[in-house]
């Protein structure tokens, strides 16, 4: 029996409807599954769709049951792992504040430059950033703010969605 | 306007009108008043009013359970609502459809601690299959639709509807069932025809055959006992069942291996370990039935029939799953079986038959009467025989006298056997029995019972009483919480911390205090004239058994042992080992 604990990005389409994301996470809570991240948007206004996407971990046994539990939740439209329904794309938006003068302050800006990263508010003595992209790579840009003053963080968790040109 | 414009109460009594109910468990409060009067505008549905609203939803389990049908719940905000949660787990526990209407506080009060508010679908989340807050009369009446298709497609399972009290008074439009389907929750109910096959050759290949079922083949209705008794004869295989399942093959047939699980039998268990293909059918490898996972009937291939994906390779990796309603499957199966020209060998079967007989012979329900006080055993032996030949519908508490029953009193049919399986709660047995009893109104309905566990929803002999239904109490006192005893002598060195219970009223004098007959067993020699007459009172009855409080439970497998691990008797007895096991 396979017992190698991998990550999983789910997908999960519901009835945007009063207490669904507390079904969802009451679930995770209840049967002890783990949840690394999760974002949440409605995404057909007409339908009255939101879309959760979810990233968790778990031995092949507990992620086929993962998903056999948010199937069985009554406002569930459809469940599809990304990680081996075929390729997809994951992105993660971050916001990052950096405080800092002189060498420090000008360090930051090469380096957000490298990685990408806007700024989107400054003042005499800090930056915001906002940076997408994959979770490595904003940890990586996280990590060397750390040294030149990082104050704050505020991430998405990870969006995702499959390549080609198919639906869900 | 058109004429379906009625107050939400109306609204609620006309929906669950249409949905075919005749029977409302339940009891009133400030947020259920306008559906109570709308209650007693009418005389479709009838009422039932009980105790306690544990005792309603127990109720409802009876009904469904002893029906097919789903039960049908009213209770008040706040602790109307909190006090049916464990009812409403129960059910949950054991896939059993219930539909739980729950009074609140008016929506504009929703939030603000007001009296007797509690959050509801907050509360019942987890221990409901679905769930819904009703915050706009015009959803009122597709809401319930929706619940009682809810609660009963699929794998059943209980329902709650919230319904403010400005909402049950607001005028709103009444939608009649059929015109109401459900967007996204629709269960699979044929198998995969090509599982099917492979199941089905998987079978035919066997040498060491076991049929393993359960609840889920009450839960499918009776065409799917009929459906698996037909495949079992057929194929000539071994059968056994949990505790949820009894009733779904007749017990008098000899291809039945009796219960399996903790409490199950030696040639049931041993069967389970030494198969080489087992079929499980409507049946979800609960721990109990599993015992130590790694030991778990390591050299078998296995097929899951069952309806909700989840159930399947939940505790035990399976080699063929068959996701359909087992009535559905099973039909397929024998399709398939009868049109296959091969079949399995004949002589390897026949020598796991003669296996199968020796673990038999070894007897592993035998017990001693003998001259001193009443064996459990033995009064259910008595009961049995009384019952004999009759059409007699069987609820329990949960305890030792809960196994016994399960091991000593055979079924034929399904749907007359009434247990808390999932979650073991002590006080189920008498509400359910007065649930069974309204939907059976001349039928004779027993309860086995422990004293511990009657106590715990005792009050509803007065619902019995008042709504003359003449449940039968067969209780086994052996005046301790037996079954902690058993587990304290056995595993914790004989220390028996809180598990005897002093003070016990006097059943017989308590009895009469409701207005219900109260008899008395003290002595073996006493027991059938007690027994006919419990069963000859035109009314309810409490027959206290005095049995003794020394017995245990066997055989039994502790949690979380392996079968070689089990326990077949009071100390000498021998424990199987894997050595016994050799031959599979
Ligand atoms: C004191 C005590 C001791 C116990 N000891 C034992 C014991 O020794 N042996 C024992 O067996 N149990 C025992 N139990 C009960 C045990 O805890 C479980 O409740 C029981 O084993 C579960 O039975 P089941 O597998 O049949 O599942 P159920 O809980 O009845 O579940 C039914 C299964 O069937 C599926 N299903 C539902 N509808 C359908 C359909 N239409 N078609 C196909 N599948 C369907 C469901 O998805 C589910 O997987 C004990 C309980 C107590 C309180
Ligand atoms: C509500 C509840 N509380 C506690 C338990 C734990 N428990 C299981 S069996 C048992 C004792 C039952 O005693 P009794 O009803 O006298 O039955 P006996 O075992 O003696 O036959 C207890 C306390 C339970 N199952 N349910
Ligand atoms: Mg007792």
């Amino acid at each position: 029996m396979d017992t190698e604990q991998r990550y999983h990005t789910i997908a999960v389409l519901v009835d945007n409807e009063a207490g669904v994301l507390a079904r969802v996470i009451g679930l995770f809570s209840g049967r002890g599954y783990n949840i690394e991240s999760l974002t949440v948007a409605e995404v057909d206004t007409e339908e009255k769709l939101s879309r959760i996407t979810l990233v968790t971990s778990g031995t092949p046994m507990v992620i086929e049951q993962i998903k056999a539990q948010l199937e069985r939740l009554v406002p569930v439209h459809k469940v599809s792992d990304l990680t081996v329904d075929g390729p997809s794309v994951e992105r993660e938006l971050a916001l990052i504040k950096v405080r800092g003068s002189g060498e420090k302050r000008v360090e930051s800006l090469r380096i957000a430059d490298i990685f990408r990263a806007r700024v989107v508010d400054s003042t005499a003595d800090s930056f915001v950033f906002e940076m997408t992209g994959s979770t490595e790579k904003l940890d990586a840009f996280i990590e060397l703010m750390k040294p030149l003053g990082l104050v704050d963080v505020s991430r998405t968790g990870v969006v995702a969605i499959s390549r080609g040109a198919g639906p869900m | 306007m058109s004429d379906a414009r009625m107050s939400g109460s109306r609204i609620v009594l006309r929906a669950l009108e249409d949905q075919g109910v005749d029977i409302i468990f339940g009891y009133p409060g400030g947020a259920v008043l306008p559906l109570y009067d709308a209650i007693f505008q009418q005389n479709r549905i009838r009422h039932v009013l009980v105790r306690h609203e544990q005792g309603a939803t127990h109720m409802a389990e009876g009904y469904a359970r002893s029906t097919g049908k789903p039960g049908v719940v009213l209770v008040t905000s706040g602790p109307g609502a909190t006090n049916a949660v464990t009812g409403l787990t129960d059910a949950m526990m054991d896939s059993i459809p219930v539909v739980c209407l729950t009074g609140q506080v008016a929506t504009h009060l929703i939030g603000n601690d007001a009296f007797q508010e509690a959050d509801t679908v907050g509360i019942t989340r987890p221990c409901t299959k679905h769930n819904y807050l009703v915050r706009d009369v015009d959803d009122l009446a597709r809401v319930i639709h929706e619940a009682f298709y809810v609660a009963t497609s699929g794998r059943p399972g209980p329902v709650v509807v919230d319904i403010p009290k400005d909402v049950s008074v607001a005028e709103g439009e009444y939608v009649p069932p059929g015109t109401v389907r459900h967007k996204t929750y629709r269960p699979r109910l044929k198998g995969d025809p090509g599982a099917i096959e492979r199941a089905v050759k998987m079978l035919i290949s066997a040498k060491r055959p076991i049929v393993y079922s359960g609840g889920g083949v009450v839960n499918s209705g009776p065409s799917a006992s009929r459906l698996l008794t037909e495949f079992v004869r057929l194929t000539g295989f071994p059968i056994t069942s949990t505790v949820m399942g009894l009733g779904c093959f007749p017990a008098s047939d000899p291809q039945w291996l009796g219960m399996l699980g903790m409490h199950g039998t030696y040639e049931a268990n041993l069967a389970m370990a030494g198969c080489d293909v087992m079929v499980a059918v409507g049946a979800r490898f609960d721990d109990r039935i599993t015992g130590r996972l790694d030991e778990f009937s390591k050299g078998s291939r296995k097929i899951h029939i069952d309806i909700d994906p989840s159930s399947i390779n939940k505790n035990v990796p399976v080699d063929v799953a068959v996701v359909g309603d087992c009535a559905h499957v099973l039909e397929d199966m024998i399709g398939v079986w009868k049109s296959s020209g091969v079949r399995p060998d004949a002589s390897s079967v026949e020598d796991w038959w003669n296996q199968i007989d020796t673990w038999r012979g070894r007897d592993c329900l035998r017990y001693e009467q003998g001259d001193g006080p009443i064996k459990p055993q033995y009064a259910l032996e008595r009961l049995r025989e009384r019952c004999e030949g009759r059409d007699v519908y069987v609820t329990t508490d949960v305890g030792q006298h809960q196994m016994w029953a399960a091991q000593f009193l055979p079924f034929e049919k399904p749907n007359r056997w009434m247990t808390s399986g999932g979650l073991g709660t002590m006080g189920y047995g008498l509400p359910a029995a007065i649930g069974v009893q309204i939907a059976h109104p001349g039928a004779p309905v027993v309860c086995v019972s422990g004293e511990a566990s009657l106590l715990m929803c005792i009050q509803e002999l007065s619902t019995a009483v008042q709504h003359r239904a003449p449940v039968k109490v067969f209780l086994l006192n052996n005046r301790y919480m037996g079954m902690v005893r058993q587990w304290q002598e056995l595993l914790h060195g004989g220390r028996y911390a809180e598990s005897y219970m002093d003070s016990l009223p006097d059943f017989v004098r308590l009895a009469e205090s409701f207005g219900v007959t109260g008899l008395r067993a003290t002595e073996p020699g006493e027991l059938d004239k007690v027994v006919e007459e419990m069963m000859a009172v035109p009314g309810p009855v409490i027959a206290d058994i005095r049995v003794d409080p020394d017995e245990n439970c066997f055989p039994m497998i502790p949690a979380g042992s392996a079968h070689y691990d089990m326990l077949l008797g009071p100390n000498g007895d021998t424990e199987v080992n894997e050595d016994g096991l050799a031959v599979v």
